[in-house]
């Protein structure tokens, strides 16, 4: 059982050792990359400025009439 | 062995005292770099206009809830899964039914389909991971053909056929190495359990839904939560989010039957879309962003372009 207990709290360490180690950047360096990314790629992405019905295979286009 | 006692005692205590300090040293190297928020640097972008997204498809069949979908690299074909035991496969273009599987289980709560759009992959009570060739082959039936990849001791949850480096653990966000098997990274920001996770599309950041009723936004490199999504009207559990193709849009579907659209960088909503009559269970976007298909449990699927 105390075993346990030694290994649990000596794995908890080890994973908070690693995690407190890692390198980090500043949330200002992100945040700019982030926004750099979304702006870059903004023209692409479908969802966000839309495309025509044309382009759009899950907008209907207008039903043709057979006459 | 009769002094083992004592000394274990004092090694559990200064091993936990250990795992105090590191947790505050933790916090202080995070804070030390949290010089701005996201969207005070986002005030620099333009806004985003008015959204005009609408239920293009509706995709009925299912006897029950919802559960899980996932769409095929060919951008049409969506496989879902449902509390009926049934696994279906869509044309979502035509609303057609392709192929169905029958489970031996009820409540297919993981499903997926393969890169080479040739199979998919599913699983819940069963406590396996199935995987079943798709063929239009009528003298074949789907169900002789299945593989199990997978035994769990419990309910599979999620598969996914590429290496899927996150889980959201109760409250927690966890970011795994997968070749090493080590957890590289932890979040715990969020007030409840966490119900999905999703990769920012550049892969340093990712965006995750809870029960608290927000979604937040970790950056990987900062090592920190950037964003909270949330609105006091807002009060019931997001169950599934996805990102546009750009990552500046956050689709997030709700325990409250709804579909939010928030501004990923200036925290804002842009858009709340109506339609499910239950609550969304799961929610994708397209591989080529042009649309996002939702499941509910009011057993349908719905494509918003």
């Amino acid at each position: 059982m105390s075993t346990n207990n030694i290994a649990q709290a000596r794995k908890m360490v080890e994973q908070l050792r690693i995690e407190a180690g890692i390198e980090r950047i500043k949330v200002s360096k992100a945040a700019v990359d982030l926004m750099n990314y979304c702006e870059q790629r903004a023209r692409n992405d479908p969802l966000l400025v839309g495309v025509p019905a044309s382009e759009n295979p899950f907008k209907d286009k207008k039903p043709c009439t057979i006459l | 062995m009769a002094t083992e006692g004592p000394q274990e005692n004092e090694t559990v205590s200064s091993l936990r005292s250990e795992a105090e300090t590191l947790k505050g040293k933790l916090e202080e190297e995070r804070a030390k770099l949290h010089d701005v928020e996201l969207h005070q640097v986002a005030e620099r972008t333009e806004g985003l206009g008015q959204f005009v997204m609408k239920t293009r498809r509706t995709l009925k069949g299912h006897g029950n809830k919802v559960l899980c979908m996932d769409w095929c690299r060919d951008k049409r074909r969506i496989v879902s899964s449902s509390q009926d035991g049934k696994v279906i496969v869509w044309d979502a273009f035509t609303t057609n039914k392709e192929h169905a599987v029958t489970m031996p289980c009820t409540w297919v709560m993981a499903c997926a389909y393969a890169p080479s759009g040739c199979a998919i992959a599913c699983g819940g009570l069963d406590n396996k991971c199935s995987v079943y060739p798709l063929t239009f082959d009528k003298n074949e039936t789907m169900a002789a053909k299945k593989k199990s990849v997978a035994m769990h001791t419990n309910y599979l949850s999620a598969c996914s056929f590429t290496n899927s480096d996150m889980q959201g653990c109760d409250k927690k966000a966890m970011v795994w190495d997968m070749r090493s098997g080590q957890c590289i990274q932890s979040f715990e920001t969020h007030e409840s359990d966490i119900n999905s996770v999703r990769y920012f599309p550049s892969g340093d950041a990712f965006a995750s839904g809870s029960d608290d009723a927000t979604c937040r936004l970790y950056d990987l490199r900062a090592d920190r939560e950037v964003a909270i999504y949330s609105k006091d009207s807002i009060i019931f559990g997001a169950s599934s989010v996805d990102f546009s193709l750009s990552g500046r849009l956050l689709f997030g579907g709700y325990n409250d039957y709804t579909i939010n659209v928030w501004d990923v960088l200036k925290g804002t909503r842009v858009s709340i879309l109506f339609g499910h009559e239950n609550r969304v269970s799961t929610l994708r976007v397209s591989p080529d962003g042009t649309a996002f298909s939702s499941g509910s449990w009011d057993h349908t699927l719905r494509i918003w372009a």
